[in-house]
């Protein structure tokens, strides 16, 4: 399944840097996402607009992942060439992303 | 307990008028705060600014001063803003001109200064954030520099009496924190309450994007009448409890999902929030529904605020020129790509100087790049779109002309050329010793 149906998201920016969350529908699917959307992942994911790491932050409380991208931004909002120069649309592409349904926590 | 209701009117400086006078007339509400000032705003405000010292303020503040004075003045609503941009005095003496001609009388008015710290700036060489580099050698391309304020100057204007504040560049929960702080009386080192007070200011500061707002995907996250979205209201109690909600009866929604969301917008480390006032801690924060669009949020921490301020700076970076042109039915994703490769061909062939180039194809790879892209299918109708980075506006002229001339010289049938030029304002940041700031606040009577 894609990671849409378990999980919204919202991107946010600050200069060059992209933050995603991804939040569970259902805190039943908090580990799996802990399990399945890493960080590594996300670089992959990302491959050609992301040039810098990813760091993942997790909140278990709100069952939630926060993700930071650096150099993700073509070189910043407020000088950037991209048509979306927020990136506020990257949410939408991360949740295309695959996630294996994982029968210990249906 | 002591409970105020502090209403978001606006989330960014072009956000819609009318949701904050509703907030005003029905929210029962004590403070309205608007959020007016994006990153570059200030930098822009100081160009306008150096052509006529009586502008660099918001170019919306008599709009939606015209809009909320009238009725929050009747319901003793303080207003609190950084519409002053680049020129909070001038931004003040607006909008008692503005109240005088709406018949209003002893409105105080607040404008608070201080946070533009350009010559602080210049006398060190402070390195920049986010590229190799120092201020030094921004030379004359520096435009402004201005740091993000803290709630106290705000809070001392309420206390002082001002029924309206008007700031320039200051940290936006700040804008939410002051009311609490002035109201409650918070010590500006009680780090846990000014660390919830700032989750409270973080979620109000957007507006429309925690009343559903930003939010919307059909079939999986619904929202009703986006159209009417109602902004947000946080009740806020001495103690720091929080509820966030909105008018009943206006569109939107306030749900556990729009809160986390919210919650997490441009925060990176959860656990070090840095504001001028407080190193505030998301991560252990609860978020409930506790009736239909009440949502209450709890749990919001903080540490001792740090020994710097962050500053906002402003420079010319360079020049942007760009081109589109659109191609329809079959075959056009074809004509689209020839059409790029003769861009890409005719900016090397007439020398076209510059730094960076993008060649996309607007509904094709143009806002994720080719590789996430690769699955599509064709698209009905494609948009090449070129941009480049140049170091003069003659060169990035040339850039859109390329793309204009394949009306007459591209492929088959290419419709709606447009093109643009433009200097590009960029900001940086720096941070600066927190004692070389010094925010002072002055009043204005109307």
């Amino acid at each position: 399944m894609k990671l849409r149906e378990i999980a919204h998201s919202r991107t946010g920016d600050k200069g060059n840097t992209s933050n995603i969350s991804v939040i569970a529908y259902d805190e039943k699917h908090y580990p799996l996402l802990l399990k399945q959307v890493t960080s590594e992942r996300v670089k992959a994911h990302f491959s050609g607009v992301v040039e810098g790491e990813v760091v993942r932050y997790e909140l278990p409380n709100i069952a939630a992942l926060n993700f930071v991208m650096s150099c993700a931004l073509g070189g910043g909002v407020t000088r950037s060439l991209a048509l979306d120069a927020h990136g506020k649309s990257l949410s939408s592409a991360l949740l295309d992303m695959e996630i294996e349904a994982d029968s210990d926590n249906e | 307990m002591r409970t105020i209701r502090v209403g978001s009117g606006a989330g960014y400086s072009g956000d819609r008028i009318e949701p904050a006078v509703e907030l005003a007339e029905k929210g029962d509400i004590h403070y309205l705060v608007f959020e007016c000032l994006g990153e570059r705003t200030v930098a822009l405000a100081q160009q306008a600014r150096m052509k006529d010292p009586d502008s660099g303020y918001d170019p919306l503040l008599e709009e939606r001063m015209r809009a909320a004075l009238p009725v929050c003045a009747s319901k003793g609503i303080k207003i609190v803003t950084n519409m002053g941009a680049a020129n909070s005095v001038a931004a003040a003496r607006r909008t008692a001109e503005i109240a005088r001609s709406l018949g209003l009388s002893s409105l105080r008015i607040a404008a608070v200064v201080g946070d533009d710290v350009l010559d602080a700036c210049k006398d060190g060489d402070l390195p920049i954030m986010e590229f190799d580099g120092t201020i030094k050698q921004l030379g004359n391309r520096l435009l402004s520099a201005n740091a993000y304020l803290g709630a106290e100057p705000m809070a001392a204007a309420l206390t002082g009496g001002a029924d309206i504040v008007i700031t320039g560049r200051a940290s936006d929960p700040a804008l939410f924190l002051a009311p609490m702080i002035h109201a409650f009386g918070w010590a500006m080192d009680d780090w846990n309450r000014l660390g919830q007070g700032t989750v409270a200011g973080h979620l109000l500061e957007c507006a429309g994007q925690i009343t559903g707002g930003y939010f919307a995907d059909p079939g999986y996250k619904d929202i009703p009448d986006l159209a009417r979205l109602g902004f947000p209201i946080g009740e806020v109690g001495e103690d720091g409890s929080l509820v966030i909600t909105k008018v009943a009866g206006s569109g939107g929604a306030v749900t556990a999902q729009t809160c986390k969301e919210q919650l997490l917008y441009e925060v990176h480390d959860p656990k070090q929030y840095i504001q001028p006032d407080v190193v505030a801690d998301f991560s252990q924060v609860k978020v409930e529904e506790i009736a239909p669009d009440r949502v209450r949020v709890s749990g919001g921490r903080g540490t001792k605020r740090t020994g710097t301020l962050k500053v906002s700076v402003g420079y010319v970076d360079s020049y942007i020129g760009e081109g589109q042109i659109s191609y329809a039915g079959p075959g056009a994703l074809a004509r689209g790509r020839l059409a790029l490769e003769i861009v890409r061909e005719r900016l090397k062939l007439t020398g076209v100087a510059a730094s960076e180039f993008r060649f996309e194809l607007i509904g094709v790879d143009s806002l994720h790049g080719a590789e996430v892209s690769a699955h599509a299918n064709e698209p009905y109708e494609v948009r090449v779109r070129v941009t480049g980075r140049t170091e003069n506006l003659r060169e990035a002229v040339r850039i859109g002309n390329e793309v204009e001339t394949l009306y007459t010289n591209g492929p088959a049938a290419g419709g709606g050329a447009f093109k643009s030029a433009r200097d590009v304002v960029a900001v940086a940041s720096v941070l600066l010793p927190r004692e070389l700031v010094r925010p002072q606040v002055r009043f204005v009577e109307a």
